[in-house]
């Protein structure tokens, strides 16, 4: 029992230690030559471009059902028109942020551990460094540089089509006023509030890129390595969303509030 | 090498009969499982060494470890006069630059076509300006007879098809060593044929150093009894005299040592009954 927990324990530092070690080499990456300018435009593409269909969908549909059930809830209060404080202030503060992070971690996370996965069991990995090529430097550094600026766009525009979406159902279903909607978001606003909720994409991008790459270039063990692998890195980044959601925001509150 | 040799590293390493690669009881252990128990080797330049084993045997391991992708446990490998046993990563791109590897499966990019696999190297790495890359890569698919095929995926490719590329890519910087990691498992005895072929080719026209690792007898033979000549234009594989076929040299390994080192005649004469199962 103790010897299987303490095998568990130097499993879990080894497996930080080789983490740590990888965003330090991505680090070196970022700031040293070579460059692979064709691989960063083509992870901005797949990573940037590539999530913004489902980024635009979670966000209208949070938006709207936010307008729906927080419209309920203020009709007790006989506080209606305040809908769009609501909406605005969780969209831009939480929602946005967690939820396209979350998404990203779906789909971006398992695509990078899936795609370096399967590269290492077939051995391309070694090949890259057979032919002279730092695998950190060509796959690694352009998949977190894409992830960490595109995560706060793909935000913004979550946030957007979130207060969109509550437009639509306050204005359609809660009879709501376009302008009371409108003056009622901006209100609802701090002046941090929209740096908390840009700030924080940036760490959320980070950490679901750099753990997909650390997951996929641990792969062992064939297509079943692989497949391990996509599952282990979804569960991963989104637990590590929440978490550094939650740290983020508690530091920023100490920062800024 | 002995310190009161007048000549130059570099003399000495262009000299014939030079060193390419050294392993000097090289050892290497996964946690309690011993892979390699101190083996050593010497591969002449210019020459062929040809590593046999039933699979798990360690012979996909002695190659990483002279690319350096996996580190011993003990003992030293040299690779062109430098030791690449304690090197670090970015010096040992150096020492890469001379080396051509075909992995076991190919390990082709799949995300690229067979002209970016084959000008990888010499494009991303090189930075090589594209007329001249094209031009390069077009030269070498002519040689392992895949010109048509140039802007196929790899997966469009037949097995055999997909090693020869292999081949091209390993091939594209002109590496004075060429290591094969079973190029020819898995093909039928007509294309395995033809990937002998252009290892006797590279050895025999191009002057690279080969070492082959393989568990198939039949193409081990046929590359260290076959050389490969130009005549009027085109190129002959023809039947190797007695001393070309001395530079190719036998090895067999089971359960990490060396059981066997010597040239191929010796090899079908052994009496070893171990040698003996796996020959015949
Ligand atoms: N990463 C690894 N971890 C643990 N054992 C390994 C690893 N890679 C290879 N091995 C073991 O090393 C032995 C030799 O492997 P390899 O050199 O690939 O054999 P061969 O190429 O002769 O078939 C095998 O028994 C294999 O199980
Ligand atoms: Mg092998």
């Amino acid at each position: 029992m103790l010897a299987s927990i303490n095998e568990w324990l130097k499993a879990a530092v080894l497996e930080v230690q080789e983490y740590v070690r990888l965003c330090a080499a991505a680090g070196r990456g970022m700031v040293t030559r070579p460059f692979y300018y064709r691989d960063m435009v083509e992870q901005f593409d797949q990573i940037g471009v590539g999530s913004l269909t489902v980024v635009l969908l979670t966000g209208l549909f949070t938006g709207a059902v936010l307008a729906l059930q927080s419209g309920l809830t203020l009709d007790q209060f006989g506080a209606r028109p305040f809908v769009g404080r609501l909406v605005s202030a969780s969209m831009i503060k939480e929602l946005g942020p967690v939820l396209t992070a979350l998404m990203l971690a779906g789909r971006v996370g398992s695509g990078i551990a899936a795609e370096l996965g399967s590269m290492m069991v077939a051995e391309q990995i070694s090949a890259l460094r057979a032919l002279g090529t730092d695998p950190v430097r060509k796959l690694v550094v352009p998949r977190i540089l894409a992830g960490t600026l595109m995560c706060p766009v793909l935000t913004v525009v979550s946030d957007f089509v979130g207060i969109l979406g509550g437009w639509v159902i306050a204005t359609s279903q809660l009879r709501v006023e376009s302008g009371v909607y409108w003056t009622s978001v901006l209100e609802g606003l701090f002046w941090q509030d929209p740096w908390m909720g840009l700030i924080k994409p940036f760490f959320l991008g980070f950490a679901i890129v750099s753990i997909g790459c650390h997951v996929g270039l641990r792969t062992r063990g064939g297509t079943q390595g692989v497949g391990r692998a996509t599952t282990n890195a979804v569960v991963a980044a989104s637990v590590a969303v929440l978490a550094v959601d939650f740290f983020i925001t508690r530091l920023l509150f100490t920062l800024m509030y | 090498m002995p310190a009161e040799d007048p000549r130059t590293r570099q003399e000495i390493l262009d000299a014939t009969g030079a060193p390419i690669v050294m392993f000097d009881k090289v050892s290497l252990a996964f946690d309690d499982k011993v892979i390699l128990r101190e083996v050593s080797f010497t591969l002449i330049k210019g020459h062929t060494k040809i590593i046999l084993g039933a699979s798990g045997a360690g012979k996909s391991t002695v190659l990483k470890l002279i690319l350096g992708l996996w580190k011993a446990d003990g003992g030293v490998v040299w690779v062109n006069g430098e030791r690449v046993d304690q090197m670090g990563e970015h010096d040992l791109m150096r020492v890469r630059t001379d080396l051509g590897m075909v992995f076991q499966e190919g390990a082709l990019f799949d995300s690229l076509t067979v002209r970016e696999n084959v000008g990888y190297k010499l494009w991303e790495e090189l930075r090589w300006p594209d007329d001249k890359v094209n031009a390069r890569v077009e030269e070498i698919l002519g040689f392992v007879a895949l010109s048509e095929h140039i802007d196929k995926m790899p997966s469009d490719l037949s097995g055999g098809q997909r090693r020869r590329v292999a081949i091209a890519r390993a091939m594209a910087a002109k590496p004075r060593v060429l290591l094969y990691d079973e190029p020819t498992t898995g093909l039928d005895p007509i294309t395995a044929t033809t990937v002998d072929e252009e290892i006797v080719k590279l050895r025999d026209l191009e002057g690279v150093s080969s070492i082959v690792v393989t568990h198939q007898l039949r193409d081990a033979f046929y590359i260290a009894t076959h050389s490969a000549e130009r005549s009027n234009g085109g190129v002959r594989i023809v039947q190797a005299d007695q001393e070309k076929s001395e530079e190719a040299e036998f090895i067999m390994l089971r359960d990490g040592l060396v059981c066997f080192e010597g040239p191929a005649g010796e090899l079908r004469r052994s009496t070893d009954p171990y040698l003996k199962t796996f020959l015949s």
